[in-house]
């Protein structure tokens, strides 16, 4: 069959995409279309975030963008054989995009373009609506975006939830020869990937967001630190900031206002530690990365002793969208004080793994089976650890909490960067327990004494409780432990550990007494 | 602080104290015959002149980035595999730094090295994500059959095995890094073929 005219056809840049075979596939692609002498462009675009169908392919059609996925080389004769070019009829068509359940039930304000542009296209970004917010904010006075950001009620995303309008505050009113953005994209935690996928799927809009709080506070230099462990991510951020920068969005004047703002680039070095603040300040400054004690907070003192607002790549993110659209139209989604949208991550043994942008207060029930439709073993789910390494394991009793802040934390977790692990009723939790301390003992900085030597402690503490050696003594004592590791600890490593070692200790005993 | 960090920290100081000609305080062991060694325990050859050249030209070219020592020790690694011990006096001149400022940044990163890798090396995530998806299979297949544990190199040099904790592939774990590339959903015939191919892969450590 040869068709007329030339197909764009987008498959994904993400590196969950590319780590199923994405490059593979867009090569696959251009080979066959040319032994049908059909005219394809390529366009790598960002992942929708329905990583079970990666790598997906979209078509783009008259009656919108058809989805197929997940495609492999071996599909590709097949796919042009069915005309999939036109949006023919295939096992792996998926439909349109904007009609997949998983993805028309979300709410996609920070995740709206990605997917749907190339990520290092200017004039993409432009488009669909980018540098919309940094002109609003540039025809603002600083004290106006701050009040802005007040009003959105947007708390930090990483994982403390301190509402980020305040810390900008903070910043604007502390006086200062240099004020910094440190952006924190050392995204550590187990069962999260909406930092990368922002990272390699939008980036323009991490910088615009970061231009933006540097111009409410009076800062004129932003870092962003991210982690080593994500290299496709360092690649696309190193190429967007330099485009931003020829473009005129950073530099001396962006966007021709007169006012300068320069982003520079560091990476991590492989320790979870620095996804705290201040050690990613001393990390920064090319140090241990050994967690700072506060006060002083850094908003006064944070990067080489000036005032710095270290926000998340998603608190970041979230500002376009807020000068954009007002604080007050982002503040009329979530519940409580939890407002706006959180884009939640699912992972590990789960059927349907993805992100999903949804208002503060939906349940666990409906992510972990509305969307994740159970466990990717089949098996039924035992227990979902929410919130990172430091976050509580959560057995299936509590799948009607609604996730927001404070309910979570009254029922004695934390939603953290919103990632979530589940497990299958394989699982043995006492062995995960002991993990959580095996973790903190392997990344701790070592500088208190609670983490340091707690951590270890409590390996060897769990080692006995598992083999049956004086049971009760052993979890009384584990329990002082964690008392004391949560109660003395300088920060959250050592200070949350105990999260996920009593949680699983509380709510699956029988996995500590089968020996 | 050595009896409470982990292993590989120790084995750092262990390693740049063998390979300092100026600081020997006990008998320098010949390398175990083994089918696999434990990154640091091997003693290797000084640094080449051509990678003293590479050293000196990373510090001539960062050295006036605001917080420059972690870019520095990135770009020698990305340069030549490893951070040889004899850099640390050289970085710590360019930087105005005591060398145990320097020597405690490189052993405080998992990142660094301070011996060559194998000529391939595979970081295996075995963060929780990768457990709920067996990765643990994985890490026993990779011992129990090519002989090779969490940092170490497998005898011929063809592959070094590091543990890293979540590489944001979560949705489809468990996941591995091989030499930069993110593969998701890592089988056992999967690690298989990976191995086979490193050891076929020639070239010298």
């Amino acid at each position: 069959m040869t068709f007329t005219g030339t197909v764009t056809v987008f498959v994904p840049r993400d590196s969950a995409a590319k780590s199923m075979g994405a490059d593979a596939v867009a090569d696959a692609i251009v080979r066959v279309a040319s032994e049908h002498q059909q005219a394809v462009q390529i366009v790598r675009n960002g992942s929708r975030g329905m990583l079970w169908l990666e790598p997906m392919v979209e078509v783009k059609t008259p009656s919108g963008r058809i989805a197929y996925g997940p495609v492999t080389v071996a599909d590709i004769a097949g796919l042009f054989a069915k005309g999939f070019l036109q949006g023919g009829a295939h096992a792996l068509r998926q439909g349109p995009v904007g009609e997949i359940a998983y993805f028309k039930k979300q709410t996609r304000l920070t995740f709206a373009r990605i997917g749907l542009t190339d990520p290092l296209s200017l004039s993409d970004y432009e488009a669909n609506g980018g540098l919309v917010g940094l002109r609003a904010a540039l025809a603002k006075s600083a004290a106006a975006i701050v009040d802005e950001m007040v009003a959105s009620g947007l708390r930090g995303r990483g994982g403390a939830g301190f509402p980020a309008g305040i810390k900008w505050r903070t910043v604007l009113g502390a006086a200062a020869d240099q004020k910094y953005i440190a952006c924190n994209a050392d995204e550590g935690d187990s069962g999260t990937f909406s930092d990368r996928m922002v990272i390699e799927g939008d980036p323009f809009m991490l910088l615009e967001g970061m231009v933006i709080a540097g111009l409410a506070v009076g800062a004129t230099e932003g870092y962003i630190y991210l982690r080593s462990e994500y290299p496709d991510a360092h690649i696309v951020l190193m190429a967007a900031i330099a485009r931003a920068r020829a473009a005129g969005w950073l530099g001396a004047s962006v966007l021709g206002s007169g006012k300068p703002f320069e982003v520079h680039l560091r990476l991590g070095a492989g320790a979870y530690i620095c996804g705290e603040e201040t050690a990613m300040l001393e990390s920064l400054e090319g140090k241990r990365g050994i967690v700072r004690a506060k006060p002083p907070l850094p908003a006064l003192q944070g990067l080489w002793g000036k005032p710095t607002v270290v926000n998340n790549v998603m608190t970041l993110a979230a500002v376009p969208w807020i000068l954009q659209h007002g604080g007050a139209a982002y503040a009329a989604h979530g519940v409580g004080r939890s407002k706006g949208t959180l884009p939640f991550q699912l992972a590990g043994n789960v059927k349907y793994g993805g992100l999903v942008e949804v208002p503060f207060g939906i349940t666990l029930r409906e992510l972990l089976h509305d969307f994740g439709g159970g466990t990717a073993s089949g098996r039924p789910i035992r227990a979902v650890q929410v919130g990172g390494p430091l976050g509580a394991y959560l057995p299936t009793s509590k799948f009607d909490l609604g996730l927001d802040y404070e309910a979570f934390a009254a029922a004695g977790g934390m939603i953290g960067h919103g990632g979530l692990v589940v497990f299958d009723d394989t699982v043995d939790m006492a062995k995960m327990a002991r993990y959580a301390m095996e973790f903190c003992a392997i990344e701790s900085c070592g500088k208190c004494t609670p983490c340091r030597i707690g951590s270890t402690r409590g390996t060897e503490v769990i080692d006995r409780l598992r083999q049956g050696d004086r049971r009760p003594q052993q979890e009384a004592l584990l329990r002082d432990l964690c008392d004391t590791m949560a109660n003395a600890s300088l920060c959250a490593m050592g200070g949350l550990t105990p999260m996920p070692v009593l949680s699983a200790l509380n709510h699956f005993p029988e996995d500590f007494r089968r020996n | 602080m050595t009896g409470l960090r982990p292993a590989r920290t120790i084995g750092a100081v262990v390693r740049a104290r063998l390979s300092d000609t100026t600081f020997a305080p006990f008998p320098v062991p010949t390398p175990r015959m083994q089918p696999s060694v434990r990154s640091g325990e091997a003693v290797h050859a000084a640094a080449t002149p051509h990678q003293l050249a590479a050293v000196d030209a990373v510090v001539a070219r960062l050295a006036t980035l605001p917080g420059a020592l972690l870019p520095i020790l990135h770009a020698i690694q990305a340069e030549l595999g490893f951070v040889p011990p004899e850099s640390i006096d050289r970085i710590a001149n360019g930087l105005n730094l005591s060398r145990a400022e320097v020597h405690g940044v490189i052993t405080f990163y998992h990142d660094f090295r301070q011996a060559p890798p194998g000529r391939t090396v595979l970081k295996l995530c075995r963060a929780e994500a990768c457990q709920a998806m067996g990765c643990e299979r994985l890490e026993q297949r990779l011992r129990s059959v090519h002989g090779v544990a969490m940092g170490e190199t497998t005898a011929d040099g063809a592959l070094t095995l590091e543990a890293v904790y979540c590489l944001g592939n979560c949705a489809l774990s468990p996941s591995a890094l091989v030499d930069g590339q993110l593969l998701g959903r890592v089988s056992e015939a999967h690690l298989d073929a990976l191995v086979q191919n490193a050891r076929m892969k020639g070239g010298s450590r």
